[in-house]
């Protein structure tokens, strides 16, 4: 075998693998789907289930996209929650005001876009200034900025009448509308009457799209740039990596992805409210991450499904339900991070494999 | 109501968020970590008092006691049992996940014994209100307990830390675990009595917060636990005076724009300064800069 | 005209002349070497050169461009690179992606076109692929460009450091302590590779160097630093046995 055929081969060997977990990813989405709709046809399915089904596609949405910034770009993130906030308040407003004018399917197109490009400028306009902090800092500024962005939008009134659109930050009565005006963010109310687009379908079909931008970037020049500068900024910026720019680019990707979760999880309620966007969210998101693996895509939509159905399946324990999570997250936590317990784990798996392997071909 | 009560408020408020700041500053400053459970040992430490006191007929003063002995126990076996075993973990995100699943376990506790329902909090401190300026000025006595106490602590721990062998060997691990270890400094036992005093502290303030705004649920620990971060952190974390400082600002900071904004937004503008002061001095008020070796 | 033309560089830390008045001259393609002790501001010197630290005083000119002051970023750009004393690869990615990062700014396509996977994503990828294979190959880590970076042995993450540096492309390349931690077999055909760098890729390079043998074997120049100020430069073999970088090497 010549050199040249040598370099290929191997070559060629990552990039199979690199395309075979990419590839298992679009195929458990499209299974668990195809699953889901066997049941749904079938009538196998729960109601609670089934009003799952949405809520759950939000989560894996958010989960990678907080993957993207805390396993990809290596910053931690504890606002993800402000920016699904962004995406469902732009969208839920852009729908209502777009109303009936427009068939339903582009309406949502659309509404999906506004949210994803809303949220995006807001990832550049928070991650321009936060980005230079670092670790806990930087968790306690976006933790912070998300909680801005709840706190503002619990105060924003907007309607819209043949003048066009009018605001107030006090109340309904200060928007000085004609009669026949309608409004349409009502403060601590927040946005009512948005059309019940989302479906499992249209959520699915998202996911994929997500996994493609995270999983295509990831596996590209910029891809490779976001890691170097996470592994060692010092030594990306002697290779020439602009390290704040790539950052930069993480976070906005990532935050625009959060935003097309918030549409999702928007268009599937009548009424939409700050509420849900708190930080308590946020964390909830990087807990799939985390516990899903950092930086591994199929972990946290794992993750974050279990996390999402498991209390929701619970309900019959009543106040028992969230103490046992509780329980079972720190519990899980020591068992796949404490040095002690994964030593332990390594010498057992040790033994399994020598006893194993000693039995069926006396050793290697 | 005049500027100087709201400043008075404020300052009340700000010492609670500064005694629960001083506490949290010395456990991130060992630990380097953020420490989710933090603030709902603040809430356990108002319902043991709230239980003693309703229950029990326990004295108050001696319900303080037994409340900070309780939360100083919790916050030992939180450590020992949910923190010290990932303390050499790959990455610093699996002690954070973890503590958050205690703040859970925490909150969840509370909600199973006491019901989701907010309890009236009783007097404990039963001291007579101050009046100045004729009665356009009333200081009640809490707040004058508050502010005390929140400077009597401050000055201990500042003598503590610089006076005490304990102290130094507080600031040792701090500084650099391994090196304090290869110097005898007993690593295990340090970060265990911070643990212990932070704790100790969140039990005062818990009962302070409560005599101040007389309801506990499950959750009351949760914002303030944040916020006194927020607080030690604009600070500067690791800095006792920082903390202080910290901790006051935000309480004027949050009761001034309640008073005259909005008391919907007054926690967007706390969180609005916390990023102002961060972009300008990275490092907090009385933070040292620290930059990486090449 | 000179690769490298330093002159009259100078930075204190807080009234500690860490380098003071150090002046530097590099043609292209030789192989200089800075010695010194410990703690003679040799690892400053190269954080000057990259743009770590600003100089106080003093002019840095590459190939006759001046750079004092740019931003470590810039200076990559213009055509320095180095390595670092305490390796600094990207542990958690391939070999190959670590030298692939290398190739940054000169091999380019939008987030977007990777993204997409418009046609010019699989071009340029095939071509950073084949060049990175090449880099890799003579340090003999081909066979090693599926592993990650972090795993690789001591020795050999010391050489995936010099290839990363040379995939940037660079006018002069900075070697901090390329053999530290090295056995005397791995350091002498480290010596072989430098040289054959240098030849191969018409380097100009810069060592900062302990190991004696090394320095007089493959270094045509060297200058010697003590205390942040130049005891001696000129050729090897009359710098090495000059009494006074003798004396300051057995500490007096």
């Amino acid at each position: 075998m010549n050199e040249k055929q040598n370099n290929h081969e191997i070559i060629r060997r990552m990039r199979r693998k690199s395309l075979r977990n990419s590839l298992l990813n679009y195929g458990i989405v499209i299974v668990v789907f195809a699953i889901m709709q066997t049941m749904i046809a079938t009538g196998h399915i729960s109601s609670l289930l089934k009003g799952l089904l949405v809520p759950l596609c939000v989560y894996v949405i958010a989960a990678l996209s907080l993957n993207l910034v805390v396993g990809i770009s290596g910053e931690l993130s504890l606002g993800h929650a402000g920016f699904m906030c962004i995406g469902a308040y732009t969208s839920a407003f852009f729908s209502n005001v777009v109303g009936d004018s427009m068939p339903d399917l582009p309406r949502f197109i659309l509404a999906i876009l506004v949210g994803a490009v809303f949220a995006g400028i807001f990832g550049i306009l928070i991650g321009i200034p936060v980005l230079r902090l670092k670790g806990d800092y930087l968790a306690i500024v976006t933790l912070a900025f998300g909680e801005i962005i709840k706190n503002l939008l619990n105060v924003l009134y907007v309607g819209v009448d043949s003048h066009g659109l009018h605001f107030s930050t006090t109340s309904a009565m200060d928007l000085n509308m004609e009669p026949t005006g309608r409004q349409i963010v009502k403060g601590a109310l927040g946005i009512s009457g948005t059309p019940k687009n989302s479906t499992f379908t249209i959520g699915v079909v998202l996911i994929i799209i997500t996994l493609i931008v995270v999983q295509n970037l990831v596996n590209s020049r910029s891809g490779r740039a976001i890691m170097s500068t996470r592994d060692n900024r010092i030594a990306a910026e002697s290779i020439g990596i602009p390290v704040t720019k790539y950052k930069l680019l993480a976070f906005s990707v990532s935050a625009s992805l959060a935003g097309v979760a918030g549409v999702l999880y928007a268009h599937n309620l009548a009424t939409l409210n700050t509420k849900k966007f708190d930080y308590n969210t946020s964390i909830l998101i990087l807990v799939f991450v985390v516990l899903g693996g950092i930086g591994n895509m199929t972990g946290s939509m794992i993750a974050a499904v279990i996390l999402t159905a498991l209390p929701e399946m619970l309900r019959f324990l009543n106040n028992y339900r969230m103490l046992i999570y509780a329980i079972v997250l720190i519990v899980i936590m020591l068992f796949n991070w404490a040095p002690a317990s994964l030593d332990f784990r390594s010498r057992m798996r040790e033994r399994l494999w020598k006893k194993h392997g000693s039995d069926a071909e006396g050793g290697r | 109501m005049s500027f100087l009560t709201y400043l008075k408020d404020g300052i009340s408020l700000g010492s609670v968020y500064a005694i629960i700041a001083l506490g949290y500053t010395m456990v991130y400053g060992i630990a380097k970590m953020l420490n989710f459970a933090h603030g709902d040992v603040i809430m356990v430490g108002a319902y043991v008092v709230l239980m003693l006191l309703t229950k029990a007929g326990v004295p108050g003063i001696l319900a303080i006691i037994i409340a900070m002995a309780v939360c100083t126990l919790l916050g030992i076996t939180i450590e020992k049992v949910a923190y010290r075993p990932l303390r050499k973990a790959s990455s610093p995100l699996a002690v954070l996940i973890t503590a958050i699943g205690v703040s859970y376990l925490l909150q969840n506790v509370a909600l199973l014994i006491f019901g989701a329902d907010g309890k009236t909090f009783v007097d404990v401190i039963k001291i007579p209100s101050l009046s100045l300026g004729g009665g356009k000025l009333i200081i009640s006595g809490t707040t004058i307990v508050t502010i005390l106490a929140s400077i009597v602590i401050m000055i201990c721990l500042t003598m503590f830390v610089n006076k005490t062998k304990q102290g130094h060997a507080m600031q040792a691990v701090s500084e650099d675990k391994d090196a304090a270890q290869l110097m005898g400094v007993n690593v295990n036992g340090t970060i265990s009595l911070t643990f212990a005093i932070g704790s100790a502290l969140a039990a005062v303030a818990g009962v302070l917060l409560c005599s101040a705004y007389p309801i506990v649920t499950p959750y009351t620990g949760a914002m303030p636990g944040i916020k006194a971060f927020v607080a030690a952190v604009f600070g500067g974390i690791g800095s006792i005076p920082g903390a202080m400082i910290g901790g006051i600002l935000l309480g004027v900071i949050e009761i001034l724009s309640k008073a005259y904004i909005s008391s919907q937004v007054s926690d967007a503008i706390v969180f609005a300064v916390l990023i102002i002061v961060l972009l300008v001095k990275p490092t907090g008020l009385f933070g040292k800069n620290i930059q990486e070796k090449v | 005209m000179a690769m490298l033309d330093v002159t009259k560089l100078s930075i204190s830390f807080g009234g500690l002349h860490a380098v003071d008045d150090f002046n530097l001259n590099i043609e292209k393609g030789e192989l200089y070497g800075l010695i010194g002790p410990n703690g003679a501001g040799k690892t400053t010197v190269f954080n000057l050169l990259t743009g770590v630290y600003k100089p106080t005083e003093g002019i840095i000119r590459l190939d006759g461009k001046d750079i004092t002051g740019k931003s470590t970023i810039e200076i990559n750009r213009a055509g320095i690179a180095r390595t670092f004393q305490n390796i600094r690869l990207f542990k958690d990615m391939p070999v190959l992606d670590n030298v692939k990062a290398g190739f940054h700014n000169h091999y380019k396509y939008s987030a977007l076109t990777g993204i997409l996977r418009l046609p010019r994503y699989r071009e340029i990828e095939n071509t950073m692929d084949e060049r990175s294979m090449d880099i890799l190959k003579v340090f003999d880590l081909d066979k090693e460009a599926d592993l990650m970076a972090g795993n690789l042995p001591y020795g050999k993450q010391r050489k995936l450091e010099i290839a990363r540096a040379l995939a940037t492309e660079p006018k002069l390349l900075l070697l901090d302590e390329p053999a530290a931690g090295m056995n005397p077999n791995e350091t002498a055909e480290l010596m072989e590779t430098i040289r054959f760098v240098r030849d191969e890729f018409d380097m100009t390079i810069l060592l900062i160097e302990h190991d004696m043998k090394l320095v007089a074997g493959i270094c045509e120049k060297l200058t010697v630093l003590n205390f942040g100020r130049t005891l001696a430069q000129g050729v090897t073999s009359e710098v090495l046995s000059d009494p006074a970088v003798i004396a300051a090497y057995l500490g007096e």
